[in-house]
């Protein structure tokens, strides 16, 4: 029973950093909080890509030296990785969005940002 | 015709772009000139691919290309047990329907570009974030690999995201950018997350690896909820489409015209999960899916066109009114899935409407280009897009007020032209399904009709006014790239009848046929 | 505000084994857990801390935008060069066709567990040397251009 639970941690931990990310990106005023936020949510669906993939007793998925046994999926780690690609890219985007933003409107309240409107 | 490149058509539509956009930094170096005709170049090339490839698809049937395998057309390798285990983009007639759609629009508006963006600094990155747009959005619409989907849907959204800030615009346009890049975030977010669920069960990641395995446990709805939303809200469709009227109104209006057509390449996406991946197996819930569809297209027709009808910035109105269009795309397939179980409905009306839908994605990304890339050019000469200030263009702008005529005659869906042909299909089998809908796609229609003659009115007609004596004609590329999305519209218009047998009704059946897509590759099992 | 010598000193120490380290990464990024884009991540943290450690007029006498845009582009067209280049050898785009008969890396990979061998898998590892010094050049160059918004609004 407990080592299900554990087994489950992974799951779990994912739910509680989706939450905590959308309760960042909804109650902060601040861009850049808003962005870390996102990154925040971003990270959670990483590690629940990475976690689909883990067998029961199993090793990383490389051939070098490997002790025996079965070996955990690779494919999942290969999407989390262009997944966190992705991410870093967005980041710099979104990041350097905020910077010009201040630079133009001299503040980064996002309910202060709301020149476009109708 | 087996030369080098037809075999390798499907690789070369993402290579082409992509190459022209990563030798962008280096060739703009060397002067206006030279960038100007590699964008030239790179355009004809890619359209050239994507029409090839489309052509070669209706003729032949479904192509396939195995990437990075010994030979193009081999799903399944010797040593894999019969798992097809590469990257596989299965084009069938409805992406071919995508690519043609791509193909001409991104023509189209990089030879307007030229003219339209020649005052801005900065071309070089631009034209490179075009050509990884037009990459994006050919690779979501050929792939049929679902992790492969979501990586073109990034870059497009990323690259559609940065273009839309690319006029800084006092940072009224960097906003826009932000909203966008937050939403098209959270949206893939979401998509990933499916794919998770996905690839958890069923340890594939081909659509029809995938759509052979797929058994609809609890785990998938909620795969399937977390895929249709994203996609939906992609595509403008309502409770939703907050982003659309600023990305696309402070958008460069050639990138506008773009983003068109990376709406509905989400759309595309939406229909492929609901029909090939989905398809069958949602027994129960056909008619809640179907009508998912249909409710989402009647809300975006109706709230789009009222909203479009007070608003006073001639790019922010044509936003809505794309909403409202998207409604009806949405409006036609529903139907189609909604009497997918049924099959002698499906043959009388279902067929018809969800050819009305997909007729409409073409005709509404022609004529709706064409009116963005008219709107830009008022705006390239008059420096403005409020229509409180316009006026009297008619007189200096012969050709702009011409080809907006086109357009808003085709939106409103008067014939000869297009958009009439696409919402006949539409009325006539919507209303065999369900009478009132099909009146609301009608009022709908005639509100649209409404608000573009007052927007004609307000731009064109009406006496010179002062401080646009100086007003001439647009340059030769930005005319030339309206009459590309012109000359379509109007022969749409004038002969449906080859369109729909030849491009569309494949792209129909192919829809439809779920067991085909999956022996595309399976081979039968 | 300028960091103290000790600072700046000990990053210019460490700079070079950054480079050497994320390299390694990259090199042997199909035997070992790594490859292009962790390589390139680990490079650029080595001119991350370089522009931390010193003022941005400082850094761009060393660091050129221009070279690390070279860079970016240089990596960029050997990635996709060596997609093409399976299209000239027969098979698909991207196929890995000097795995087993071409000039480099044609080892064979031996089966199961074993000990690694540098010289295997065939379009990999360029594939890995062009992502990498396509992430040193595009993360660099997205860290100078940040950098030098900074200083302008420091300038008004």
């Amino acid at each position: 029973m407990t080592s299900r639970l554990l087994l489950a941690l992974p799951f779990f931990t994912v739910v509680v950093l989706i939450v905590l990310g959308l309760a960042v990106m909804l109650s902060k005023r601040n861009v850049v909080k808003i962005l870390m936020g996102l990154s925040l949510m971003e990270s959670a669906v990483n590690l629940f890509l990475v976690a689909t993939g883990y067998r029961h007793d199993s090793v990383a998925p490389i051939y070098t030296n490997v002790p025996a046994g079965p070996m955990a999926l690779p494919t999942v780690q290969a999407l989390t990785l262009t997944s966190i690609v992705i991410g870093v890219a967005t980041s710099a985007m979104l990041l350097s969005f905020a910077m010009v933003i201040y630079r133009k409107y001299g503040t980064t309240d996002i309910q202060k940002i709301k020149k476009l409107k109708g | 015709m087996d030369t080098f490149v037809m075999r390798h058509l499907p690789a070369l539509l993402i290579a082409v772009p992509l190459l022209a956009a990563f030798l962008m930094p280096i060739v703009g170096g060397a002067g206006r000139v030279v960038r100007n005709a590699w964008v030239v170049l790179g355009a004809l090339a890619t359209s050239a691919v994507g029409l090839a490839l489309a052509w070669k698809v209706l003729a032949a049937g479904t192509v396939l290309y195995v990437f990075g395998a010994a030979a193009p057309h081999v799903p399944l390798p010797m040593d894999s047990g019969g798992i097809p285990i590469r990257i596989i983009f299965q084009v069938d007639a409805l992406s071919a329907l995508m690519v043609v759609i791509a193909s001409l629009s991104s023509l189209g508006i990089t030879i307007y570009s030229l003219a339209a963006e020649s005052r801005q600094s900065g071309l070089e990155t631009f034209y490179a974030m075009l050509f990884l747009l037009v990459a994006g959005v050919l690779g979501m619409v050929s792939t049929g690999d679902l992790f492969n989907f979501f990586v073109f849907l990034e870059i497009s959204s990323l690259a559609g995201a940065a273009l839309v800030a690319y006029r800084v615009d006092n940072g009224v346009a960097v906003e826009a950018g932000l909203k966008y890049a937050l939403l098209s975030t959270l949206g893939a977010l979401a998509v990933l997350t499916a794919i998770g669920i996905l690839i958890g069960q069923y340890n594939a990641l081909n659509l029809a690896t995938l759509a052979s395995r797929m058994q609809f446990t609890t785990l998938d709805k909620i795969a399937l909820v977390l895929l249709a939303v994203p996609l939906a809200m992609k595509c403008g469709a309502v409770p939703m489409h907050f982003w659309t009227p600023d990305a696309y109104a402070t958008a460069p209006s050639s990138v506008t015209a773009f983003l068109v057509v990376s709406s509905q390449a989400s759309l595309y996406g939406l229909f492929r999960i609901l029909f090939s991946l989905y398809g069958d197996l949602v027994h129960f819930s056909w008619a809640t899916f179907g009508w998912f569809l249909i409710v989402l297209g009647v809300l975006s027709m109706f709230v789009g066109v009222t909203m479009a009808i007070p608003q006073k910035d001639v790019k922010r109105l044509m936003a809505y009114h794309a909403v409202s269009q998207t409604g009806y795309m949405l409006l036609g397939v529903g139907v189609g899935l909604a009497v997918l179980g049924n099959a002698d409905a499906l043959a009388q009306y279902g067929k018809t409407a969800m050819a009305g839908g997909l007729f409409h994605i073409i005709n509404h990304a022609m004529y709706k280009g064409l009116l963005f890339l008219t709107a830009g050019a008022v705006f390239y000469r008059t420096g403005t897009r409020n229509l409180n200030k316009l006026g009297g263009l008619g007189h200096d702008m012969p050709w702009t007020m011409v080809f907006f005529m086109i357009g808003a005659l085709a939106i409103a869906g008067v014939p000869p032209f297009n958009g009439f042909a696409s919402k006949l299909l539409i009325y006539e089998s919507v209303f065999r399904f369900s009478p009132f809908l099909s009146i609301v796609a009608m009022i709908v229609s005639i509100l649209t009709l409404a608000s573009f003659v007052k927007v004609f009115h307000s731009m064109f007609l009406g006496p010179r006014r002062a401080e646009f004596a100086a007003v001439r004609e647009v340059p030769v590329p930005m005319l030339a790239g309206m009459a590309l999305l012109a000359v379509f519209v109007v022969a749409a218009g004038l002969a449906p009848q080859p369109f729909v047998d030849r491009l569309i009704q494949p792209a129909v059946e192919a829809l439809v046929d779920r067991a085909g897509y999956i022996a595309a590759i399976l081979g039968g099992n | 505000m300028k960091m103290t010598k000790i600072v700046r000193t000990t990053a210019d120490l460490f700079f070079p084994f950054c480079l050497v380290f994320g390299l390694y990464v990259v090199v042997h990024g199909h035997l070992t857990p790594g490859g292009g884009f962790q390589g390139g991540a680990v490079m650029a943290t080595g001119t991350a801390l370089l522009l931390v450690a010193r003022a941005y007029d400082d850094v761009t006498g060393r660091i050129r935008k221009g070279a690390m845009k070279v860079c970016e582009a240089a990596g960029l067209l050997i990635f996709l060069c060596a997609g093409f280049s399976g299209l000239f050898a027969g098979r698909p785009f991207m196929a890995n066709w000097i795995a087993r008969d071409g000039a480099l890396f044609r080892t064979a990979i031996a089966h199961g567990p074993n000990a690694g061998d540098l010289n295997t898998a065939g379009l990999l590892p360029l594939l890995n040397f062009g992502v990498g010094i396509e992430v040193l050049g595009g993360l660099t160059v997205i860290l100078l251009y940040m950098l030098s918004g900074i200083k302008e609004e420091k300038k008004k």
